[in-house]
C-alpha cells in the first residue's frame, strides 16, 4: 500500500489549491482552486479508507468522499451563480474589486 | 319495547370490512386532485375547469353510494350473525342466523360454547334473543405518520354509519351545486378559481368526515374554514363582501381556540391518544376524569358555536350570504356549518359523559341549541333579504340539531342534519334562481308575484318551505318530530318514561320554533311569490355584484335547465328522505322498513365507542300536536300576509297601520330584531367592550387550559379543580362582603362621635403624622440627591459610558481589518489553520 504517495499527491494538490485561492484574481479560478482543495481532501479520505481496510479496521472514510463530492457540486453551483450575478452587475469578475463588506 | 334496535341488544360487536370501507381515502383524494388540476389546467380548458370539478364530484358521489351500500350490507351481515368469541374483546361472525344449515359447520369450528348459544338462538328466532345479531365496529385503516416520544401520530380513515351518511350528503349536494353553478356563475371573471375552491371545499369536508383521529379533524375543520373564507369573499372587489369574509374567518378563530384547547385536553385526559374511537371509549368507560371531559366538551362547544352558527357566535353566518348563492347552499346551509354538529356527534361519548346528558334536564349544549333555535327563528322574521331569512333559518335549524344532541336524541339530530341538508340546499338554490332572474335578493323591493314568472322555481321552493316548516309527510316533519320526541319532555304530559332525561324546556323551545319556522316561511312565500311584482324593469342592478356579466334584462324569467334540474332533484329528496326513518311501529309497518336511517347510521353501543342512549317512544299525540302548532303558525302568517296585507295593497309588503305601528312594545321588539339583538353592536363596541370580552374569553380559556395542564401533569385528576374553584369563589366573595360591611359600619359610627374625633384627628394629623411624613420626605430627597450624583452618575453611568466608548474605540480600530478583500480573509484563515495544525502536531 503506497499511502505516502497518495498523501504527497493530495498535499501537492492542496497547496496548489491554496495558492490559487490566495493569489488568483479571477473568481472562476478561485472556485476551481477550491475544488482542488476539496479533491485533495477526498484523496486523503479514500487513501486512508483503503489503508484502514487493509489493516482490518472498519472505518469507511470513503463515504465522506461521496458526501464531499455532492456538497462540492452544490457549492460550485451556488458559487458560479454568484460569479454570474457579480459579472452582470459590475462587468468584471475580479474579486479584488468586490469589497462591499469593507468596514 | 319495540323501539330498541336489534344492534343495541347485541352485547358483542364484530369488525366490519370491505374494500371501499377500508379505502375511503380515495374519495377525498379525488376531490383534492380535482382542485390541483383545476388550479393548474382549468383556465386552458373549454369550460374553465368546471368539467373537471363536475366529473370528480360525480365520481365521488358514486363512490360514496357504493361505500354506503357496502356499509349497509355489513350492518345486515352483523344483524344476521351468530357471534363467536375469540378473545376478551374480539368477536367474529361464526355463522348467519338465517341459514340453519350453516350452523353445523360453524359449530365445528367455533366450539361448543357457540353451539349452546346457537340453540338458544334458534329457539329465540324472530324475538330478541340475547346472542342474535351483533354490533358493528367502525372500519379504521391507518398508517403511522410519525412517532415521537412514544406517541404515534397516525393518519387514516374511520368509516361507520355516520361517516357514510355525511359522505352521501356532502357529495350529493356538492354535485348538484357544481351543476347549478355552471349556470349561476357563468361568465364570472374568477370562474376557474370558484370551481377550484368548490373542489377544495368538498375535499376538505370529505376529509373531515372520514377523519380517524382528532388531529385530522382539526385539519379538516380549518380547511373548510379557509374555503368558506375564500368563497364568501369571492367578489372581494366589494368592500362589504371582503369584510364579511373576514368576519366569518375571525369569528371562527374564536371558536377554533376552543377547538385546539379542547382537543389538547382530550389528548391528555385520554392517556395521550388522538384516536376518536379510543377517546370515546375511555370517556364512556369513565376512565377519563369527568371534570376534564366537562372542560373539554365546553371548550369544544365554543368551536361548535362558531362553526355551526350557535347563539352568540352566529353573527358571521348571515353576513356570509355575501358569497355566491350556490356557495351559501353548499357551505352555509348543507355541509360546512354542520361540521360542528358532526364534531359533537363524532365525539359523542365525550359530550354525553362530559355534559351528563343522560338523566339530567338541562345542559350547556341543549341550552345553547334551544336559545339558538329561538333566536334564529325570531330574527328570520324581520329580514328583507331572502338569503338572510334562509341564513337565520339555518341558524335556527342548526340550533335544533344541537338541541337534539344535547338531549341525547343522537339519531334524530343526524337525521335532521340529513333532511335539512336537502331542503335547505333546495331553498337556497331556489332563492338563487329567483335572484338570478330579478338581480336582487331583496324581497320587498325586487320580488313579489314571482310564481307567474318562475313556475318550477315556485313549486320546488314551496316544497322546500313545507319541508322546512315540518308539515307531514315531507322530510322535515319526520326529523323535527323525532327531535321533539327525543327531548323526552312529552312524557311529562303523557306519564310515560322519557328518553334520557326530562328536557321539558327544550320541548317547549322546539315547539315554539316549529310554529315560528312555519310562520316566517309563509312570509317568505308571500313576499317572493305572491302579491304583485315590485321589481319593475331592472335598470339598476348595482346593488349586487355577480350579474355584471349578464346582459339579459326585461321581465323576470324562469332559469335554465342547469338550475332547474338540481332544484327538481332536491325537491324530490325533500319529499322522500323523511321516509328513510319512519318511527318504529308506524302504521304497523314491519321492522325492516321503519327506522332504517337510525339502524344503519347509529353506531352500536356494543362497539364501545358510542354511549348507550335511550330512544324515546314515538308518540302520536305529540306528532299531532306539533302538526297543529305548525299549522297555527302557517295560518297566522297566512292571515296576516295573504289576507290582510294582500287586501290592503297587493303590491304591499307589510300592513300599513299594522301592529308594530300601533303598539310601542311590539315596535321596540321589531327594532331589536332588526338589529340582531344588538350583538353586532356589542362586538363592534370599540376597545373597552372588546377588551373586556377578550379578557373574559381569555380568562375562561386560560382557566380551562391551566387546570387541564395541571391535572394531566400531576394526575390528581378529579378531586382538586372544582373544589378549588368553589373555594376561590367563596373566599373572594366573603372577603368582598367583609370589607364592604366594615366600610359601611365605619361610616355610620363616625356620625355619632364626629366632632371630638375630628379635632383629635386633625391635631395628630398636622403635628405628628404630617411632620413625620414631611421630614421623611425631605431627608429622602436629600439622600437620593447624593445617591444620584455620586453613585448613579459617577459609578454606574461612568461604567456604562466607558464600556460604550471603549467598545466603540476598539471597533474603530478593528474596522480596518475588514478590508472586504476575500483573499485577505482567506490568507488569515489559512494562517490560522496552519497555526492550529502546528499546535496539534506539537501537542500530539
Amino acid at each position: 500500500m503506497y499511502l505516502v504517495q497518495f498523501l504527497l499527491l493530495s498535499s501537492v494538490l492542496f497547496c496548489i489549491g491554496v495558492y490559487g485561492v490566495l493569489v488568483r484574481r479571477n473568481a472562476v479560478l478561485v472556485l476551481m482552486s477550491i475544488e482542488l482543495i476539496l479533491n485533495a481532501v477526498n484523496i486523503n479520505f479514500v487513501a486512508f479508507g483503503a489503508y484502514n481496510r487493509e489493516l482490518g479496521a472498519a472505518i469507511p472514510g470513503e463515504v465522506f468522499a461521496l458526501f464531499i463530492i455532492a456538497v462540492a457540486a452544490a457549492e460550485v453551483g451556488v458559487g458560479l451563480a454568484m460569479v454570474l450575478t457579480i459579472y452582470r452587475n459590475r462587468k468584471s469578475i475580479d474579486i479584488h474589486e468586490v469589497d462591499l463588506l469593507k468596514g | 319495547m319495540t323501539s330498541l334496535l336489534a344492534a343495541e341488544e347485541a352485547s358483542a360487536a364484530i369488525q366490519a370490512g370491505g374494500f371501499f370501507l377500508e379505502n375511503v381515502w380515495i374519495i377525498p383524494a379525488i376531490m383534492a386532485t380535482s382542485f390541483a388540476c383545476i388550479l393548474f389546467f382549468g383556465k386552458r380548458l373549454p369550460k374553465g375547469g368546471s368539467e373537471i370539478g363536475i366529473a370528480a364530484v360525480l365520481i365521488c358521489f358514486l363512490l360514496s353510494l357504493v361505500t354506503a351500500g357496502q356499509w349497509i350490507s355489513e350492518v345486515n351481515r352483523a344483524d344476521n350473525c351468530v357471534v363467536a368469541q375469540l378473545s376478551e374483546d374480539k368477536y367474529i361472525c361464526a355463522a348467519s342466523a338465517d341459514g340453519a344449515g350453516e350452523f353445523a359447520s360453524a359449530v365445528g369450528s367455533a366450539g361448543s360454547a357457540v353451539a349452546a348459544e346457537n340453540d338458544v338462538l334458534v329457539d329465540a328466532e324472530g324475538d330478541e334473543g340475547p346472542a342474535k345479531g351483533a354490533g358493528l365496529k367502525p372500519v379504521i385503516s391507518n398508517r403511522t405518520w410519525w412517532s415521537n416520544g412514544g406517541i404515534n401520530f397516525t393518519v387514516g380513515t374511520m368509516v361507520d354509519g355516520l361517516t357514510v351518511a355525511l359522505l352521501v350528503v356532502v357529495s350529493l349536494v356538492s354535485t348538484l351545486v357544481h351543476i347549478y353553478s355552471t349556470d349561476y356563475v357563468a361568465g364570472d371573471r374568477r370562474f376557474t378559481h370558484y370551481f377550484a375552491f368548490l373542489s377544495l371545499f368538498t375535499a376538505a369536508m370529505l376529509f373531515f368526515v372520514t377523519a380517524e383521529n382528532i388531529l385530522q379533524m382539526i385539519v379538516g375543520w380549518e380547511l373548510v374554514g379557509v374555503c368558506s373564507f375564500a368563497l364568501i369573499g369571492h367578489w372581494w372587489e366589494d368592500q362589504s363582501n371582503s369584510d364579511a369574509a373576514l368576519k366569518a374567518f375571525l369569528t371562527n378563530r374564536v371558536g377554533d381556540m376552543g377547538l385546539l384547547i379542547g382537543m389538547i385536553i382530550l389528548f391528555f385526559a385520554s392517556g395521550e391518544t388522538w384516536s376518536i374511537v379510543d377517546i370515546n371509549k375511555l370517556a364512556i368507560e369513565h376512565t377519563t376524569s369527568h371534570t376534564l371531559l366537562l372542560i373539554a366538551s365546553l371548550c369544544l362547544l365554543a368551536a361548535v358555536m362558531s362553526k355551526s352558527g350557535q347563539f352568540f357566535l352566529h353573527t358571521w353566518l348571515p353576513d356570509a350570504m355575501a358569497g355566491p348563492t350556490p356557495v351559501s347552499a353548499l357551505i352555509h346551509a348543507a355541509t360546512m356549518v354542520v361540521a360542528g354538529i358532526y364534531l359533537v356527534a363524532r365525539l359523542y361519548g365525550v359530550f354525553f359523559e362530559g355534559l351528563s346528558i343522560a338523566g339530567s334536564s338541562l345542559n350547556a349544549l341543549a341550552l345553547i341549541g334551544g336559545i339558538t333555535t329561538l333566536v334564529g327563528a325570531s330574527l328570520a322574521f324581520v329580514q328583507d333579504d331572502i338569503k338572510k331569512v334562509l341564513a337565520y333559518s339555518t341558524i335556527s335549524q342548526l340550533g335544533y340539531m344541537a338541541l337534539a344532541l344535547g338531549v341525547g336524541a343522537w339519531t334524530a339530530a343526524i337525521f335532521h342534519l340529513f333532511t335539512h341538508a336537502f331542503f335547505k340546499a333546495l331553498l337556497f338554490l331556489g332563492a338563487g334562481s329567483v335572484s338570478h332572474s330579478v338581480h336582487s335578493f331583496n324581497m320587498k323591493t325586487h320580488m313579489g308575484g314571482m310564481r307567474k314568472f318562475m313556475p318550477t322555481t315556485y313549486k320546488t321552493f314551496l316544497i322546500g318551505s313545507i319541508a322546512l316548516a315540518g308539515l307531514p309527510p315531507l322530510a322535515g316533519f319526520w326529523s323535527k318530530d323525532e327531535i321533539l320526541v327525543g327531548t323526552g319532555g312529552w312524557g311529562f304530559f303523557e306519564g310515560k318514561p322519557h328518553s334520557n332525561g326530562a328536557y321539558t324546556v327544550m320541548l317547549v323551545m322546539g315547539m315554539l320554533t316549529a310554529a315560528m319556522t312555519a310562520a316566517y316561511m309563509t312570509r317568505v312565500m308571500y313576499l317572493t311569490f305572491f302579491g304583485e311584482f315590485r321589481g319593475g324593469h331592472h335598470d339598476d342592478h348595482d346593488d349586487h355584484g355577480h350579474d355584471d356579466a349578464h346582459a339579459h334584462h326585461g321581465d323576470p324569467h324562469e332559469s335554465g335547465p342547469r338550475i332547474l334540474w338540481p332544484l327538481r332533484i332536491l325537491a324530490f329528496l325533500a319529499v322522500t328522505v323523511g321516509f328513510l326513518n319512519l318511527p318504529p311501529g308506524f302504521l304497523g309497518l314491519p321492522k325492516g322498513i321503519t327506522e332504517r336511517f337510525g339502524h344503519y347510521v347509529e353506531p352500536s353501543s356494543a362497539a364501545k365507542y358510542f354511549p348507550k342512549i335511550n330512544h324515546a317512544d314515538p308518540s302520536w299525540s305529540l306528532a299531532i300536536f306539533s302538526t297543529i302548532v305548525v299549522s297555527l303558525g302557517v295560518a297566522a302568517a297566512y292571515f296576516y300576509y295573504f289576507v290582510r296585507v294582500n287586501r290592503q295593497n297587493p303590491a304591499g309588503t307589510e300592513l300599513v297601520g299594522g301592529p308594530t305601528s300601533r303598539f310601542g312594545l311590539l315596535r321596540a321588539g321589531h327594532t331589536m330584531l332588526k338589529n340582531n339583538y344588538y350583538l353586532d353592536h356589542i362586538y363592534d363596541g370599540g376597545a373597552p367592550v372588546g377588551a373586556a370580552g377578550a379578557t373574559a374569553v381569555g380568562a375562561l380559556f386560560g382557566v380551562a387550559a391551566g387546570s387541564a395542564l395541571g391535572f394531566s401533569l400531576d394526575n390528581g385528576l378529579d378531586q382538586s379543580f372544582v373544589p378549588s374553584l368553589i373555594w376561590g369563589i367563596v373566599l373572594g366573595g366573603s372577603v368582598f362582603a367583609i370589607v364592604s360591611t366594615a366600610l359601611r359600619t365605619g361610616v355610620g359610627a363616625a356620625t355619632f362621635v364626629k366632632r371630638p374625633l375630628a379635632w383629635a384627628t386633625n391635631w395628630t394629623h398636622e403635628n405628628v403624622l404630617d411632620a413625620a411624613v414631611d421630614q421623611v420626605g425631605i431627608r429622602s430627597v436629600q439622600a437620593a440627591e447624593v445617591v444620584y450624583t455620586r453613585i448613579d452618575q459617577g459609578v454606574i453611568d461612568g461604567t456604562v459610558n466607558a464600556a460604550g466608548s471603549g467598545s466603540s474605540g476598539i471597533g474603530g480600530e478593528l474596522r480596518r481589518m475588514t478590508t472586504g478583500k476575500v483573499q485577505q480573509y482567506a490568507t488569515v484563515m489559512f494562517a490560522g489553520a496552519i497555526v492550529l495544525a502546528g499546535l496539534l502536531i506539537i501537542v500530539i
